[in-house]
Protein backbone atom coordinates (compact mmCIF):
# COMPACT_ATOMS: atom_id res chain seq x y z
CA UNK A 1 0.00 0.00 0.00
CA UNK A 2 1.22 3.43 -0.38
CA UNK A 3 0.86 6.25 1.61
CA UNK A 4 0.07 9.03 -0.44
CA UNK A 5 1.64 12.70 0.47
CA UNK A 6 -0.52 14.12 2.57
CA UNK A 7 0.14 16.04 5.86
CA UNK A 8 1.25 13.51 8.42
CA UNK A 9 -0.64 12.86 11.61
CA UNK A 10 2.34 12.23 13.82
CA UNK A 11 5.08 14.33 13.29
CA UNK A 12 8.13 13.31 15.54
CA UNK A 13 11.76 15.18 14.91
CA UNK A 14 14.38 14.95 16.68
CA UNK A 15 13.21 13.85 19.79
CA UNK A 16 15.51 13.03 22.78
CA UNK A 17 14.40 12.03 26.26
CA UNK A 18 17.01 11.32 29.17
CA UNK A 19 16.39 9.98 32.07
CA UNK A 20 18.03 11.10 35.51
CA UNK A 21 19.10 9.23 38.20
CA UNK A 22 21.24 9.66 40.81
CA UNK A 23 23.24 12.53 38.79
CA UNK A 24 23.75 10.51 35.94
CA UNK A 25 21.53 10.69 32.78
CA UNK A 26 20.95 7.62 31.03
CA UNK A 27 19.37 8.18 27.31
CA UNK A 28 16.21 6.86 26.31
CA UNK A 29 15.72 8.16 23.54
CA UNK A 30 18.27 10.34 21.59
CA UNK A 31 17.06 11.80 17.87
CA UNK A 32 14.31 10.17 17.17
CA UNK A 33 12.43 11.39 13.66
CA UNK A 34 9.50 10.08 11.74
CA UNK A 35 6.04 11.00 10.64
CA UNK A 36 2.90 8.64 10.42
CA UNK A 37 0.41 9.54 7.74
CA UNK A 38 -3.71 9.41 8.76
CA UNK A 39 -5.04 5.84 8.74
CA UNK A 40 -1.25 4.09 8.79
CA UNK A 41 -0.65 0.97 10.89
CA UNK A 42 3.35 2.26 12.02
CA UNK A 43 5.28 -0.27 14.31
CA UNK A 44 7.99 0.22 16.50
CA UNK A 45 10.26 -2.49 16.79
CA UNK A 46 13.20 -2.93 18.76
CA UNK A 47 14.70 -4.81 21.88
CA UNK A 48 13.30 -4.11 25.54
CA UNK A 49 15.05 -1.19 26.25
CA UNK A 50 15.48 0.68 23.19
CA UNK A 51 12.95 3.80 24.12
CA UNK A 52 9.99 2.30 21.64
CA UNK A 53 7.63 2.34 25.04
CA UNK A 54 8.79 5.78 26.29
CA UNK A 55 8.30 7.05 23.12
CA UNK A 56 4.48 5.79 23.00
CA UNK A 57 3.69 7.54 26.71
CA UNK A 58 5.21 10.63 25.10
CA UNK A 59 2.49 10.72 22.34
CA UNK A 60 0.10 9.56 24.80
CA UNK A 61 1.13 12.53 26.90
CA UNK A 62 2.09 10.34 30.19
CA UNK A 63 5.44 11.28 30.04
CA UNK A 64 7.47 14.67 28.97
CA UNK A 65 11.01 14.82 26.68
CA UNK A 66 14.05 16.51 26.95
CA UNK A 67 14.11 18.50 23.41
CA UNK A 68 12.93 17.74 19.62
CA UNK A 69 9.28 17.95 18.50
CA UNK A 70 6.61 15.54 18.79
CA UNK A 71 3.34 16.63 17.38
CA UNK A 72 -0.15 14.77 16.76
CA UNK A 73 -2.97 16.43 14.55
CA UNK A 74 -3.19 18.53 11.58
CA UNK A 75 -5.62 20.84 10.31
CA UNK A 76 -7.17 18.27 8.11
CA UNK A 77 -7.38 15.73 11.39
CA UNK A 78 -7.21 17.56 14.49
CA UNK A 79 -6.45 15.85 17.52
CA UNK A 80 -7.79 16.27 21.05
CA UNK A 81 -5.01 14.57 23.29
CA UNK A 82 -8.30 14.10 26.22
CA UNK A 83 -10.34 11.61 23.73
CA UNK A 84 -8.45 11.04 20.41
CA UNK A 85 -5.96 8.24 22.44
CA UNK A 86 -7.39 4.47 22.96
CA UNK A 87 -4.65 2.26 25.03
CA UNK A 88 -4.18 -1.44 24.88
CA UNK A 89 -1.36 -2.64 26.98
CA UNK A 90 0.52 -6.23 27.23
CA UNK A 91 -1.47 -7.22 30.03
CA UNK A 92 -5.50 -6.45 28.77
CA UNK A 93 -6.12 -4.35 32.32
CA UNK A 94 -10.06 -5.26 32.91
CA UNK A 95 -11.39 -4.27 35.86
CA UNK A 96 -11.95 -7.50 38.06
CA UNK A 97 -15.52 -6.03 39.47
CA UNK A 98 -17.25 -5.02 36.08
CA UNK A 99 -18.56 -6.91 33.53
CA UNK A 100 -16.92 -6.94 30.05
CA UNK A 101 -19.72 -4.25 28.73
CA UNK A 102 -18.66 -2.14 31.81
CA UNK A 103 -15.52 -2.77 31.10
CA UNK A 104 -15.52 -1.68 27.42
CA UNK A 105 -17.31 1.47 28.41
CA UNK A 106 -14.77 2.65 31.25
CA UNK A 107 -13.46 5.68 28.84
CA UNK A 108 -17.07 6.69 27.48
CA UNK A 109 -17.55 7.01 31.22
CA UNK A 110 -14.17 8.63 32.40
CA UNK A 111 -14.81 11.16 29.28
CA UNK A 112 -18.21 11.69 29.89
CA UNK A 113 -20.17 10.68 27.06
CA UNK A 114 -23.65 9.80 26.68
CA UNK A 115 -24.29 6.32 28.09
CA UNK A 116 -27.20 4.70 25.49
CA UNK A 117 -25.05 5.44 22.27
CA UNK A 118 -21.96 4.72 24.03
CA UNK A 119 -23.46 1.11 25.29
CA UNK A 120 -24.59 0.66 21.50
CA UNK A 121 -21.32 1.41 20.70
CA UNK A 122 -19.64 -0.52 23.38
CA UNK A 123 -21.83 -3.75 22.06
CA UNK A 124 -21.31 -3.43 18.27
CA UNK A 125 -17.61 -3.28 18.93
CA UNK A 126 -17.68 -6.73 21.10
CA UNK A 127 -19.10 -7.92 18.06
CA UNK A 128 -16.47 -6.82 16.02
CA UNK A 129 -13.80 -8.06 18.10
CA UNK A 130 -15.18 -11.62 18.33
CA UNK A 131 -17.21 -11.34 21.22
CA UNK A 132 -20.64 -11.61 20.80
CA UNK A 133 -23.25 -12.90 23.19
CA UNK A 134 -20.27 -12.09 26.34
CA UNK A 135 -21.50 -8.82 27.31
CA UNK A 136 -22.11 -9.65 30.93
CA UNK A 137 -19.78 -12.18 31.27
CA UNK A 138 -16.72 -10.90 34.20
CA UNK A 139 -13.17 -11.40 32.90
CA UNK A 140 -11.92 -14.39 35.05
CA UNK A 141 -14.57 -16.26 32.46
CA UNK A 142 -12.29 -15.42 29.25
CA UNK A 143 -8.88 -16.69 27.87
CA UNK A 144 -6.44 -14.14 27.58
CA UNK A 145 -7.05 -13.96 23.93
CA UNK A 146 -10.31 -12.91 24.71
CA UNK A 147 -9.85 -10.74 26.78
CA UNK A 148 -7.03 -8.77 24.95
CA UNK A 149 -9.87 -8.44 22.51
CA UNK A 150 -12.08 -6.82 24.85
CA UNK A 151 -9.41 -4.01 25.56
CA UNK A 152 -8.52 -3.56 22.18
CA UNK A 153 -12.86 -2.97 22.12
CA UNK A 154 -12.29 -0.57 25.15
CA UNK A 155 -9.45 1.07 23.21
CA UNK A 156 -12.05 1.86 20.62
CA UNK A 157 -14.95 2.94 22.83
CA UNK A 158 -14.60 6.64 22.70
CA UNK A 159 -13.64 6.54 18.98
CA UNK A 160 -10.45 8.17 19.17
CA UNK A 161 -8.30 9.12 16.57
CA UNK A 162 -5.40 7.21 17.60
CA UNK A 163 -4.98 3.39 18.97
CA UNK A 164 -1.36 3.30 20.48
CA UNK A 165 -0.75 -0.87 21.59
CA UNK A 166 2.37 -1.79 23.74
CA UNK A 167 2.89 -5.41 22.80
CA UNK A 168 -0.23 -6.25 23.18
CA UNK A 169 -0.04 -9.77 21.93
CA UNK A 170 3.60 -10.44 23.88
CA UNK A 171 1.56 -12.19 26.54
CA UNK A 172 -0.28 -14.91 24.30
CA UNK A 173 0.91 -17.84 23.02
CA UNK A 174 1.77 -18.00 19.05
CA UNK A 175 -0.63 -19.23 17.88
CA UNK A 176 -3.14 -17.19 19.62
CA UNK A 177 -1.02 -14.30 18.33
CA UNK A 178 -1.08 -15.29 14.79
CA UNK A 179 -4.37 -15.08 15.25
CA UNK A 180 -5.05 -11.97 16.75
CA UNK A 181 -2.57 -10.20 14.04
CA UNK A 182 -5.16 -11.32 11.68
CA UNK A 183 -7.76 -9.97 13.80
CA UNK A 184 -6.20 -6.29 14.24
CA UNK A 185 -5.61 -5.76 10.72
CA UNK A 186 -9.66 -6.56 10.34
CA UNK A 187 -10.35 -4.10 12.69
CA UNK A 188 -7.65 -1.36 11.63
CA UNK A 189 -9.02 -2.00 8.34
CA UNK A 190 -12.51 -1.59 9.68
CA UNK A 191 -12.27 1.55 11.83
CA UNK A 192 -9.87 3.48 9.53
CA UNK A 193 -7.86 4.47 12.77
CA UNK A 194 -4.26 5.66 12.61
CA UNK A 195 -2.44 2.80 15.12
CA UNK A 196 1.00 2.80 16.50
CA UNK A 197 1.91 -0.78 17.14
CA UNK A 198 4.91 -1.34 19.97
CA UNK A 199 6.39 -4.94 19.50
CA UNK A 200 9.91 -6.52 19.61
CA UNK A 201 8.79 -9.16 16.95
CA UNK A 202 10.25 -8.51 13.61
CA UNK A 203 8.05 -10.60 11.94
CA UNK A 204 4.97 -9.37 13.79
CA UNK A 205 6.08 -5.90 12.45
CA UNK A 206 6.90 -6.22 9.04
CA UNK A 207 3.31 -8.91 8.75
CA UNK A 208 1.18 -5.86 10.38
CA UNK A 209 2.57 -2.37 9.38
CA UNK A 210 2.54 -0.01 6.66
CA UNK A 211 5.48 1.34 8.29
CA UNK A 212 8.21 0.32 11.03
CA UNK A 213 10.41 2.35 12.72
CA UNK A 214 13.45 0.21 13.84
CA UNK A 215 15.17 1.42 17.49
CA UNK A 216 18.40 -0.50 18.66
CA UNK A 217 19.97 -0.18 22.61
CA UNK A 218 23.18 0.65 23.31
CA UNK A 219 22.56 3.73 23.10
CA UNK A 220 19.02 3.86 22.36
CA UNK A 221 18.86 5.48 18.99
CA UNK A 222 16.20 5.41 16.12
CA UNK A 223 18.03 3.64 13.24
CA UNK A 224 15.52 3.10 10.46
CA UNK A 225 12.05 4.04 9.23
CA UNK A 226 10.83 2.56 5.84
CA UNK A 227 7.61 1.91 4.55
CA UNK A 228 6.23 -1.84 4.03
CA UNK A 229 5.05 -2.75 0.65
CA UNK A 230 3.36 -6.09 0.54
CA UNK A 231 0.09 -7.28 -1.42
CA UNK A 232 -3.06 -6.59 0.36
CA UNK A 233 -4.88 -8.31 1.64
CA UNK A 234 -2.36 -9.36 3.94
CA UNK A 235 -2.69 -12.95 4.59
CA UNK A 236 -0.31 -15.42 6.43
CA UNK A 237 0.81 -16.02 3.14
CA UNK A 238 2.70 -13.33 2.53
CA UNK A 239 4.95 -14.54 5.73
CA UNK A 240 6.72 -17.14 3.23
CA UNK A 241 7.21 -14.53 0.44
CA UNK A 242 10.49 -13.29 -0.42
CA UNK A 243 9.59 -9.67 -0.13
CA UNK A 244 8.38 -10.10 3.44
CA UNK A 245 11.78 -12.16 4.16
CA UNK A 246 13.82 -9.19 2.75
CA UNK A 247 11.93 -6.58 5.06
CA UNK A 248 12.48 -8.60 8.07
CA UNK A 249 16.60 -9.62 6.85
CA UNK A 250 16.73 -6.01 6.68
CA UNK A 251 15.46 -5.19 10.29
CA UNK A 252 17.73 -8.24 11.07
CA UNK A 253 20.89 -6.34 10.24
CA UNK A 254 19.76 -3.33 11.71
CA UNK A 255 19.39 -4.99 15.14
CA UNK A 256 23.14 -6.38 14.85
CA UNK A 257 21.71 -9.77 14.09
CA UNK A 258 23.49 -11.79 11.21
CA UNK B 1 -31.79 -23.48 54.10
CA UNK B 2 -31.23 -25.66 51.38
CA UNK B 3 -29.95 -28.87 50.87
CA UNK B 4 -26.82 -28.12 49.18
CA UNK B 5 -26.27 -25.39 51.61
CA UNK B 6 -27.08 -28.15 54.60
CA UNK B 7 -24.10 -30.00 52.93
CA UNK B 8 -21.77 -27.82 52.91
CA UNK B 9 -22.28 -26.71 56.57
CA UNK B 10 -22.52 -29.67 58.13
CA UNK B 11 -19.15 -30.34 58.81
CA UNK B 12 -18.81 -27.13 60.18
CA UNK B 13 -21.95 -27.66 62.11
CA UNK B 14 -20.83 -31.27 63.18
CA UNK B 15 -17.64 -29.97 64.73
CA UNK B 16 -18.76 -27.51 67.05
CA UNK B 17 -21.19 -30.02 68.11
CA UNK B 18 -18.53 -32.30 68.73
CA UNK B 19 -16.22 -30.04 71.15
CA UNK B 20 -19.07 -29.73 73.25
CA UNK B 21 -19.91 -33.20 73.76
CA UNK B 22 -16.15 -33.70 74.18
CA UNK B 23 -16.07 -30.99 76.83
CA UNK B 24 -19.09 -32.29 78.25
CA UNK B 25 -17.25 -36.15 78.38
CA UNK B 26 -13.90 -34.49 79.62
CA UNK B 27 -15.84 -33.39 82.69
CA UNK B 28 -17.96 -35.35 83.56
CA UNK B 29 -15.75 -38.64 83.29
CA UNK B 30 -12.52 -37.40 83.94
CA UNK B 31 -13.41 -36.48 87.42
CA UNK B 32 -13.24 -32.68 86.85
CA UNK B 33 -13.87 -30.78 90.10
CA UNK B 34 -16.57 -27.75 88.79
CA UNK B 35 -14.53 -24.77 90.05
CA UNK B 36 -11.79 -26.02 87.67
CA UNK B 37 -14.49 -26.53 84.89
CA UNK B 38 -17.92 -26.66 84.13
CA UNK B 39 -20.00 -28.76 81.93
CA UNK B 40 -21.59 -27.13 79.20
CA UNK B 41 -24.74 -28.14 80.81
CA UNK B 42 -23.76 -26.04 84.10
CA UNK B 43 -22.23 -23.19 82.31
CA UNK B 44 -25.62 -22.62 80.29
CA UNK B 45 -27.52 -23.01 83.84
CA UNK B 46 -25.68 -20.12 84.86
CA UNK B 47 -28.27 -17.89 82.76
CA UNK B 48 -30.75 -18.67 84.88
CA UNK B 49 -29.10 -16.58 87.41
CA UNK B 50 -30.98 -13.00 88.55
CA UNK B 51 -27.64 -11.48 89.56
CA UNK B 52 -25.80 -11.66 86.81
CA UNK B 53 -27.46 -9.63 84.75
CA UNK B 54 -26.08 -10.91 81.53
CA UNK B 55 -28.20 -9.03 78.99
CA UNK B 56 -27.07 -5.46 80.70
CA UNK B 57 -23.70 -6.71 80.77
CA UNK B 58 -23.75 -8.15 76.84
CA UNK B 59 -25.01 -5.27 75.58
CA UNK B 60 -22.19 -3.03 77.39
CA UNK B 61 -19.35 -4.96 76.16
CA UNK B 62 -21.14 -5.31 72.67
CA UNK B 63 -21.63 -1.57 72.36
CA UNK B 64 -17.69 -0.97 73.38
CA UNK B 65 -16.46 -3.68 70.62
CA UNK B 66 -18.94 -2.75 68.06
CA UNK B 67 -18.29 1.26 68.47
CA UNK B 68 -14.71 0.95 68.87
CA UNK B 69 -14.32 -0.94 66.28
CA UNK B 70 -16.67 1.02 63.44
CA UNK B 71 -14.64 4.18 64.76
CA UNK B 72 -11.42 1.94 63.64
CA UNK B 73 -13.18 1.43 60.28
CA UNK B 74 -13.96 5.06 59.53
CA UNK B 75 -10.90 6.41 60.94
CA UNK B 76 -8.80 3.96 59.28
CA UNK B 77 -10.26 3.76 55.82
CA UNK B 78 -10.15 8.04 55.77
CA UNK B 79 -6.82 8.40 57.06
CA UNK B 80 -5.73 5.77 54.03
CA UNK B 81 -7.85 7.94 51.77
CA UNK B 82 -6.07 10.99 52.79
CA UNK B 83 -2.61 8.86 52.41
CA UNK B 84 -3.89 7.94 48.86
CA UNK B 85 -4.70 11.65 48.07
CA UNK B 86 -1.51 13.20 48.59
CA UNK B 87 2.08 11.40 49.24
CA UNK B 88 3.18 14.19 51.15
CA UNK B 89 1.05 13.70 54.11
CA UNK B 90 1.60 9.88 54.13
CA UNK B 91 5.32 10.64 54.33
CA UNK B 92 4.46 12.78 57.13
CA UNK B 93 1.93 11.23 58.82
CA UNK B 94 3.14 7.40 58.38
CA UNK B 95 6.00 7.37 60.58
CA UNK B 96 4.21 9.00 63.62
CA UNK B 97 1.49 6.89 62.95
CA UNK B 98 3.75 3.82 63.25
CA UNK B 99 5.76 5.00 66.32
CA UNK B 100 2.58 5.60 67.75
CA UNK B 101 1.16 2.47 67.06
CA UNK B 102 4.41 0.75 68.56
CA UNK B 103 3.00 1.54 72.10
CA UNK B 104 1.69 -1.36 73.71
CA UNK B 105 -2.42 -0.22 73.76
CA UNK B 106 -3.30 -2.22 76.84
CA UNK B 107 -0.60 0.14 78.73
CA UNK B 108 -2.55 3.41 77.91
CA UNK B 109 -5.59 1.85 79.83
CA UNK B 110 -5.00 3.37 82.57
CA UNK B 111 -4.36 7.05 81.14
CA UNK B 112 -7.75 6.70 78.72
CA UNK B 113 -9.45 5.44 83.06
CA UNK B 114 -8.22 8.88 84.38
CA UNK B 115 -8.96 10.88 81.11
CA UNK B 116 -12.26 9.81 80.40
CA UNK B 117 -13.11 7.69 83.93
CA UNK B 118 -14.94 4.58 84.09
CA UNK B 119 -17.50 3.12 81.61
CA UNK B 120 -18.10 2.40 77.99
CA UNK B 121 -16.03 5.47 76.38
CA UNK B 122 -12.65 4.29 77.31
CA UNK B 123 -12.94 0.70 76.78
CA UNK B 124 -14.45 1.60 72.91
CA UNK B 125 -11.15 3.90 72.62
CA UNK B 126 -9.15 1.00 73.69
CA UNK B 127 -10.78 -1.63 71.46
CA UNK B 128 -10.24 1.62 69.08
CA UNK B 129 -6.77 2.10 69.10
CA UNK B 130 -5.90 -1.50 69.16
CA UNK B 131 -8.16 -2.28 65.57
CA UNK B 132 -7.42 0.60 63.79
CA UNK B 133 -3.62 0.47 62.35
CA UNK B 134 -4.39 -3.08 60.89
CA UNK B 135 -7.46 -1.36 58.92
CA UNK B 136 -4.96 1.37 57.47
CA UNK B 137 -2.18 -0.70 56.79
CA UNK B 138 -4.57 -3.11 54.38
CA UNK B 139 -6.23 -0.11 53.08
CA UNK B 140 -2.95 1.85 52.49
CA UNK B 141 -2.18 -1.50 50.78
CA UNK B 142 -4.65 -2.12 48.76
CA UNK B 143 -5.15 1.64 47.44
CA UNK B 144 -1.65 1.03 46.09
CA UNK B 145 -2.14 -2.31 44.42
CA UNK B 146 -3.56 -1.15 41.02
CA UNK B 147 -1.38 -2.10 38.17
CA UNK B 148 0.54 1.33 37.13
CA UNK B 149 -0.57 0.49 33.17
CA UNK B 150 -3.83 0.89 34.12
CA UNK B 151 -3.52 4.08 36.11
CA UNK B 152 -1.47 5.76 33.13
CA UNK B 153 -4.73 4.09 30.39
CA UNK B 154 -6.72 6.73 32.72
CA UNK B 155 -4.29 9.19 32.88
CA UNK B 156 -4.10 9.11 28.98
CA UNK B 157 -8.19 9.95 29.40
CA UNK B 158 -7.14 12.68 31.45
CA UNK B 159 -9.46 11.56 33.94
CA UNK B 160 -9.67 13.28 37.39
CA UNK B 161 -8.86 12.34 40.86
CA UNK B 162 -11.46 11.73 42.42
CA UNK B 163 -13.08 9.35 39.09
CA UNK B 164 -9.65 7.32 39.41
CA UNK B 165 -10.26 7.17 43.12
CA UNK B 166 -13.96 5.75 42.58
CA UNK B 167 -13.40 3.72 39.74
CA UNK B 168 -10.21 1.94 39.99
CA UNK B 169 -8.96 2.55 43.21
CA UNK B 170 -11.73 2.17 45.54
CA UNK B 171 -12.87 -1.03 43.93
CA UNK B 172 -9.37 -2.34 43.61
CA UNK B 173 -8.86 -2.19 47.15
CA UNK B 174 -12.15 -3.53 48.93
CA UNK B 175 -10.47 -7.07 49.55
CA UNK B 176 -7.56 -5.28 51.16
CA UNK B 177 -9.79 -3.43 53.48
CA UNK B 178 -12.24 -6.22 53.88
CA UNK B 179 -9.33 -8.70 55.05
CA UNK B 180 -7.67 -5.48 57.32
CA UNK B 181 -11.70 -5.33 58.78
CA UNK B 182 -11.45 -9.09 59.76
CA UNK B 183 -8.35 -8.33 61.82
CA UNK B 184 -9.67 -5.27 63.38
CA UNK B 185 -12.69 -7.32 64.34
CA UNK B 186 -11.01 -9.45 66.19
CA UNK B 187 -8.33 -7.29 67.95
CA UNK B 188 -11.59 -5.15 68.94
CA UNK B 189 -13.05 -7.85 71.10
CA UNK B 190 -9.79 -8.35 72.78
CA UNK B 191 -9.34 -4.31 73.54
CA UNK B 192 -12.47 -3.99 75.22
CA UNK B 193 -12.41 -6.80 77.19
CA UNK B 194 -9.09 -5.53 78.08
CA UNK B 195 -10.18 -2.25 78.96
CA UNK B 196 -12.87 -3.60 81.06
CA UNK B 197 -10.40 -5.81 82.99
CA UNK B 198 -8.32 -2.69 83.72
CA UNK B 199 -11.12 -1.20 85.09
CA UNK B 200 -14.78 -0.51 84.58
CA UNK B 201 -18.03 -1.08 86.51
CA UNK B 202 -20.46 -3.12 83.56
CA UNK B 203 -19.36 -5.45 80.77
CA UNK B 204 -19.03 -9.34 80.73
CA UNK B 205 -15.17 -8.36 81.48
CA UNK B 206 -16.35 -6.78 84.62
CA UNK B 207 -18.26 -9.62 85.58
CA UNK B 208 -15.76 -12.61 84.97
CA UNK B 209 -13.58 -10.44 87.64
CA UNK B 210 -16.41 -10.55 90.02
CA UNK B 211 -17.26 -14.17 89.97
CA UNK B 212 -13.43 -14.90 90.07
CA UNK B 213 -13.55 -14.23 93.45
CA UNK B 214 -16.00 -16.63 94.08
CA UNK B 215 -14.78 -19.40 91.80
CA UNK B 216 -17.90 -19.05 89.92
CA UNK B 217 -16.38 -20.81 86.93
CA UNK B 218 -19.76 -21.51 84.94
CA UNK B 219 -20.27 -17.79 85.01
CA UNK B 220 -16.92 -17.31 83.89
CA UNK B 221 -16.98 -20.17 80.93
CA UNK B 222 -20.46 -18.67 80.28
CA UNK B 223 -19.13 -14.71 80.04
CA UNK B 224 -16.23 -16.25 77.91
CA UNK B 225 -19.47 -17.70 75.66
CA UNK B 226 -20.67 -14.30 75.21
CA UNK B 227 -17.85 -12.64 73.98
CA UNK B 228 -16.85 -14.86 71.73
CA UNK B 229 -20.62 -15.12 70.71
CA UNK B 230 -20.39 -11.16 70.30
CA UNK B 231 -17.45 -11.15 68.16
CA UNK B 232 -18.62 -14.18 66.06
CA UNK B 233 -21.79 -11.73 65.07
CA UNK B 234 -19.19 -8.96 64.41
CA UNK B 235 -17.09 -11.00 62.39
CA UNK B 236 -20.11 -12.53 60.52
CA UNK B 237 -21.36 -9.17 59.56
CA UNK B 238 -18.05 -8.28 58.22
CA UNK B 239 -17.93 -11.59 56.13
CA UNK B 240 -21.65 -10.74 54.57
CA UNK B 241 -20.78 -7.36 53.97
CA UNK B 242 -17.60 -8.51 52.03
CA UNK B 243 -19.78 -10.74 49.94
CA UNK B 244 -21.90 -8.20 49.49
CA UNK B 245 -19.71 -5.92 48.15
CA UNK B 246 -17.38 -8.29 46.16
CA UNK B 247 -18.73 -11.11 45.49
CA UNK B 248 -20.96 -9.58 43.37
CA UNK B 249 -18.01 -8.85 41.24
CA UNK B 250 -17.00 -12.12 41.27
CA UNK B 251 -13.94 -11.88 43.01
CA UNK B 252 -14.29 -13.95 45.97
CA UNK B 253 -15.77 -17.37 44.30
Amino acid sequence: MSITVTEPFIRVRNLRKVYRKEGREFPAISDATFAVAPGELACLVGPSGCGKTTLLKILAGLQNYDSGEAQIGSPSHPFDPARDIGMVFQQPLLLKWRRLLQNVLLPAEILGLPMRESSERARDLLVMVGLSGSEDKYPYELSGGMQQRAAIARALVHDPKLILMDEPFGALDALTREKMNLELINIWKRSGKTILFVTHGISEAVFLGTRVVVFTTGPARMADNFEIELPEPRTLDIKTSEAFGDYSRRIYHLLGMQ
Amino acid sequence: MSADAARRYAPAIAVHAALIVAWYLFVKFGRVPSFIMPTPIDTVATLGGANYHWLGNTLVTASEIFGGYLLAVVVGVAIAIAFTWSSIVEATFMPLLVSLNMIPKVALGPLFIVWLSYGIVPNMIIAFSISFFPILLTTVRGFREVEPELLELIRSLRASKWQTFRKIQLPSALPYIFSGMKVGAILAVAGAIVGEFLGSSRGLGYLMLQVQVTLDTAAMFMAVLLITFIGVVLYGLVLGLERLVIVRDARIR
